[in-house]
């Protein structure tokens, strides 16, 4: 038997997104933003919206998230991007328009561009992933690391006294007026991916249907910056990370409410 | 009968939003700061997205703002924003990516005196910042300087001319003088702005989700990880640089066939300076101005030429410590004295400062 004697169409339940394209990806192995890249890409295909979609890649470990979903895209600076997203967005209206970004592009250097793209309700939607640590410099302390958590800048610890507090930045903007949907979400079951899919669908639709802007957290692994295994890190941050960053909805406006 | 061109008075600043309106442009994002704030000020009240569809977003910080022109600009839109010295310092970062990633787009930069938070006043000294990058890495803008209200408003249309052909940020350089002056002027007339169509036809470049699948995808992107290919970036960056030096340079000359003394200004300092020509040749000395139009490319071979045509000594008059004149001192290569003067803090030069000036560079030379 050959694989295309079992690969055939009433046999298929799982198949590659059609807008992956089909080159190694540099994530390492348990790294949760393949995942959320696949999900990204099925929704923009499942949408029919892959000629009119531009991406906004920020810098961090996605800095060649272009590389990998066949759309078009533009490479920010660290933490720029939701400003090159409310530009593209105003200018091309009929745009699917989305940032994807790391705790310290989104929450750390560029939390002013993301507070006010979302505060102004820019039909946009800004993908987080939040691995707690910055994985592309090397497992430095991000803004959303954990109390206590070890990281090459806080080798002893996050320390509030020295270093503040884990910053919770899909709560600040749940708050915001400009906002429609807000969720923190997770890929480290397949239960779980298929949420966060449908999650990311309802945020492309909200900000075409121009319902306001739209963040969705997945809170994320970093073996290689945790060092610990693929399956330990799944571990770790079902214990520790969704104690501090709650997976679910936090908010969801109905289209009557909205005042966009 | 051919119709008049209506003559309006306003300021420069007033004229800059207006020429972008009637140019075609599709967004202006800016940030208030003293002395341009009118910019957007006047684009606000114009409402220019119920006519010609043109978007205007007062941004949270010119870092917001220049990352907007860079996402918009990506995208083969006309964009463009305006600030003064310390949020133009301010961009430096997002300009040095739109260089690397060859994205254009129009900044104004209204002058004002530094350094830091410095003074409302008006001053030339962001011309080092401006002509030799101002970001990081190896890269040049063009730089215009306009020296009047109708020059701030020919501009707009020139600057986005030059973005679009070399794909380059382009720098207006302005000051507060003639932002805030009220002059005559002629609007340019109105042009539409492009269609889709057009902007596909015209930056095959751009990302913006258009004709993805015939062309492919587009990355906007000054990233490259491998030095070989980084170094071929660099080069034809360089190769670019070359052709703009050889074919951009703009120079006005003032009374300077037969000059003997030469002044050499830009922008507001030129207006003064064509006031001390005047006086120089009431007195009956053959003095000329040459007012470099572009500060980047630099009008090195006309300066040459004046030096090579017997110019005895060059002064240079500008509002600030001493910058452009090491262009023209590399320009003139020693053969004649250059020297240079200028006030700072918000001080403007008057003409007879300057004729005494001149009176010294005199008996230097002679
Ligand atoms: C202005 C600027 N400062 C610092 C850096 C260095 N830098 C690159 S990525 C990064 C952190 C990325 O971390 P995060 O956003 O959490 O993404 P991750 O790599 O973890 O996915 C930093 C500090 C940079 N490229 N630019």
């Amino acid at each position: 038997m050959t694989p295309s004697d079992i690969i055939r169409p009433e046999n298929l339940v799982y198949a590659k997104p059609r807008l992956m394209n089909d080159v190694p990806m540099h994530y390492c192995p348990g790294c949760s933003h393949g995942v959320v890249h696949k999900l990204i890409a099925a929704v923009i295909d499942e949408m029919g919206m892959a000629e009119r979609t531009i991406g906004i890649s920020p810098v961090g470990c996605a800095v060649f998230a272009f590389k990998y979903i066949d759309i078009d895209w533009q490479e920010a600076a660290h933490g720029r991007a939701p400003a090159l997203a409310t530009a593209c967005k105003r200018l091309w209206p009929d745009r699917l328009v989305f940032t994807y970004q790391g705790d310290g592009d989104i929450a750390c250097i560029g939390t002013g561009e993301a507070l006010h793209t979302l505060n102004r309700g820019d039909n946009v939607t800004l993908i987080f992933v939040n691995n707690a640590i910055y994985g592309m410099t090397g497992g430095q302390m991000a803004p959303t690391t954990l109390l206590g958590q070890k990281t090459v800048t806080c080798p002893y610890g996050r320390d509030p006294k020295l270093h503040g507090y884990p910053l919770r930045l899909a709560d600040l903007a749940a708050r915001l007026d400009g906002t429609a949907y807000v969720t923190r979400q997770s890929v480290d079951t397949p239960a779980a991916i298929r949420k966060a899919k449908k999650a990311v669908r309802k945020a492309f639709e909200y900000s075409m249907e121009g319902r306001g802007s739209n963040l969705i957290e997945f809170v994320s692994t970093c073996s290689s910056g945790w060092k610990l295994s693929p399956e330990k890190a799944n571990a770790w941050m079902r214990q520790y990370m969704f104690e501090h960053y709650p997976t679910g909805d936090l908010k969801d406006v109905p289209a009557s409410k909205n005042n966009n | 009968m051919p119709q008049q061109p209506e003559i309006l008075l306003m300021k420069g600043n007033e004229a800059v939003a207006h020429a972008a309106i009637r140019c075609g442009c599709d967004g202006y994002f800016g940030y208030p700061i003293t002395p341009q704030s009118e910019v957007l000020e006047t684009l606000a009240a114009e409402k220019p997205w119920e006519t010609t569809g043109m978007v205007v977003v007062q941004a949270e910080s010119e870092v917001a703002s220049i990352n907007m022109l860079y996402g918009g600009g990506g995208t083969g839109k006309r964009v463009m924003t305006s600030s003064s010295s310390p949020g133009v310092a301010l961009m430096q970062e997002g300009i040095a990516y739109m260089a690397g990633a060859e994205v254009p787009g129009l900044i104004v930069n209204v002058q004002r005196g530094g350094p830091g938070l410095g003074t409302i006043q008006p001053s030339q000294s962001d011309y080092n910042q401006s002509t030799r990058g101002g970001g990081n890495g190896d890269y040049n803008v063009i730089v215009l300087a306009p020296a009047s209200v109708q020059e701030m408003a020919d501009f707009v249309e020139l600057g986005f001319t030059l973005a679009f052909k070399y794909r380059t940020p382009v720098i207006m350089l302005s000051d507060g003088i003639i932002g805030q002056m009220m002059e005559k002027v002629v609007l340019p007339p109105f042009k539409p702005r492009r269609t889709d169509d057009e902007i596909l036809r015209e930056c095959p470049w751009a990302s913006n989700g258009m004709g993805l699948r015939q062309r492919g995808p587009q990355v906007i992107s000054s990233l490259e990880l491998d030095p070989a290919v980084m170094e071929q970036k660099n080069l034809n960056l360089q190769r670019k640089y070359a052709q703009i030096q050889a074919e951009e340079v703009r120079s006005e000359a003032t009374l300077c066939d037969d000059a003997e003394w030469l002044i050499v200004a830009f922008g507001s300092a030129a207006r003064i300076s064509h006031k001390v020509v005047e006086l120089a040749r009431e007195r009956g000395e053959r003095v000329g101005l040459l007012r470099p139009i572009t500060l980047w490319p630099f009008p090195e071979k006309e300066i040459a030429a004046l030096v090579e045509q017997g110019v005895k000594g060059i002064l240079v008059v500008e509002i600030n410590a001493g910058q452009m004149v090491y262009d023209v001192r590399m320009a003139a290569l020693g053969r004649v004295p250059v020297t240079q003067y200028g006030r700072l803090g918000g001080i403007v030069p008057d003409p007879d400062e300057i004729l005494r000036e001149l009176d010294k560079l005199k008996s230097l030379a002679e």
